[in-house]
């Protein structure tokens, strides 16, 4: 149950003619990213007029509305609406979901140097990383991207100074507390560490997406 | 419908937009000018959101394979019927074999080319026939328009109306433009004097900009402390301000969610109007209430409404 004063916490405010952030704090935690995926899965449940769609992030849930058909004051009544329902609703379990990974080699080029600036071992980093679960805080950066965390403290490394042009498909990268994997091929700034023969997005199905926001994900080590 | 002879600069099928797949970071796409795209549509009698070709400053060279009826609005890139001049903002019938070129760029940036009928053969990947640039998408559906593309149009059984835009509604492409925006939700980490620079200088449009975004080239925008605010969803118009403090107004094709800090959200009326901003163009943003944001939103639509409603009585 959320007490009064964590209700005051929840912040609305419009960012442009036609969008609302509902934020719930300013860290990122499991417990802040369980109430946007609450809120998100309580709007679901609403009949809310002029509703375009919503976007959950690490902290907050943006709704999209159409200004034609309703205004931000009723929307924002209406979303506090939902928000006390979703204090009560019961999310769906998360879903569980491995990923196999090969770790160095050519498809992890920035291995040595992330284990280097944490003084570990590539086999310790690895051992680290692939020891616990993660949390999909969300998509995003490009289709089916997963913003995923939070790494333990010993295997943070900041991103690159200057981003690599092409990061082939399935990289699996660090930045920061995240972790993430390029589902396409495209410019990066995060350190390569690993690739997954794992599609994450494929238009022939629906969500095209292979991760959503709320799933937890463990990572197998697989041989090079 | 069309053999493609030459594909221009940047050519590519656009409509309203994906929606409702900003969560699995899928952009919405759609024309970057969605007033024209909606006018060539309700000029042919379509759906307003129908899918047409976007031109992009160097128009294409195209040779029409059967009689249609066409409308070409958005920016004046000097297209022309074989040798004549292609009137814009009102229908016009190409017969069979006719070529349509483009020359010079006269003003704006973006054309739309739609078909009466619309295109067929394009096919909807989630629910849009924009191309959806970064997703595996396969031929047309993911890449832009290329020589030897055949472009088919869907046969028509209905005669087409005659039907012009009233001249004092087509909108003009200034080289210097102010757009209203709305202060963003990371405003506060500026200072209020980089704010009013912000809102007092004028940015030029830069040769990087894309269907992404528009980058604006002046003097940095300077945050008051050196902070990555957490990323959150960044709406069509979003300005975010990068380390170098350059600001990047956010377009159509634009990452779903952003961590930079946004300093200022355009309007969706002046994002019509950024998008036929030609490289070169200068730019002021004007600052506005969201409320003054919503009713602007709103006579803009209002005045297609109208539009529409003109344009509908033609037979």
């Amino acid at each position: 149950m959320t007490t009064g004063e964590d209700k005051k916490a929840t912040r609305y405010f419009p960012i442009g003619d036609s969008a609302v952030v509902v934020e719930f704090g300013n860290t990122i935690t499991p417990q802040v990213h369980a109430l946007v995926q609450k809120m998100a899965f309580a709007v679901g449940l609403s009949m809310i007029n002029g509703l375009v769609e919503v976007v959950p992030a690490y902290r907050s849930l943006t709704v999209y509305y159409d200004a034609l058909l309703t205004d931000y004051e009723t929307l924002v009544a209406q979303l506090r609406l939902a928000e006390e329902r979703s204090e009560t609703i019961p999310l769906p379990p998360s879903r569980r979901i491995k990923i196999p990974v090969s770790y160095g080699g050519q498809h992890g080029p920035d291995i040595e140097s992330v284990a280097k600036y944490n003084n570990l071992s590539v086999e310790e980093l690895i051992q680290l990383h692939s020891s616990q679960q993660y949390l999909v805080y969300m998509l995003g950066f490009t289709p089916g991207f997963p913003y995923m965390g939070s790494l333990q403290r010993k295997i943070l490394a900041p991103r690159k100074e200057s981003p690599s042009a092409k990061v082939p498909a399935g990289s699996l990268g660090l930045a920061g507390e995240q972790t993430g994997i390029y589902p396409f091929e495209s410019p990066g700034g995060w350190q390569i560490i690993g690739w997954t023969s794992m599609k994450m997005f494929d238009l022939g199905l629906d969500p095209p997406a292979t991760l959503a926001p709320g799933d937890i994900v463990e990572f197998e080590v697989a041989g090079h | 419908m069309f053999n493609v002879i030459e594909p221009g600069l940047h050519t590519t099928f656009q409509d309203g937009g994906r929606k409702g797949y900003q969560r699995f970071g899928i952009p919405p796409g759609g024309a970057m000018d969605m007033f024209a795209l909606r006018v060539a549509n309700l000029l042919c009698g379509n759906d307003q959101y129908e899918a047409a070709l976007e031109l992009t400053a160097l128009g294409p060279k195209l040779e029409t394979l059967n009689t249609a009826t066409i409308a070409l609005t958005g920016a004046n890139l000097s297209a022309m019927t074989g040798d004549r001049p292609l009137l814009m903002w009102r229908t016009v019938e190409v017969g069979r074999g006719e070529v349509i070129s483009f020359r010079k760029r006269i003003t704006g940036c973006r054309a739309y080319l739609a078909v009466a009928g619309g295109f067929a053969g394009v096919p909807a990947v989630l629910g849009s026939r924009s191309t959806f640039p970064r997703g595996g998408a396969e031929g047309l559906a993911g890449r832009r328009v290329q020589a030897g593309d055949v472009l088919q149009g869907r046969s028509l059984d209905r005669k087409v109306a005659f039907r012009v835009l009233p001249p004092v509604l087509v909108p003009d492409y200034p080289k210097e433009l102010v757009l209203n925006a709305v202060p963003g939700p990371e405003a506060n980490l500026f200072s209020p004097q980089a704010m009013e620079a912000f809102f007092s200088t004028a940015y030029i449009v830069a040769g990087e900009s894309d269907r992404m975004g528009c980058r604006l080239d002046g003097p940095p925008v300077k945050l008051q402390v050196k902070c990555e605010p957490i990323s959150d969803a960044m709406p069509l118009g979003t300005i975010q301000v990068p380390p170098d403090g350059k600001p990047i107004v956010m377009m159509a094709d634009r990452p779903t969610t952003g961590g930079y800090p946004k300093i200022a959200v355009l309007t969706t009326a002046d994002t019509c109007r950024l998008a036929q901003a030609a490289p070169g163009t200068a730019v002021r943003f004007r600052k506005v209430p969201v409320e003054e944001a919503v009713q602007l939103l709103r006579s803009h639509e209002a005045g297609l409404t109208q539009i529409a409603q003109t344009l509908a009585k033609a037979r």
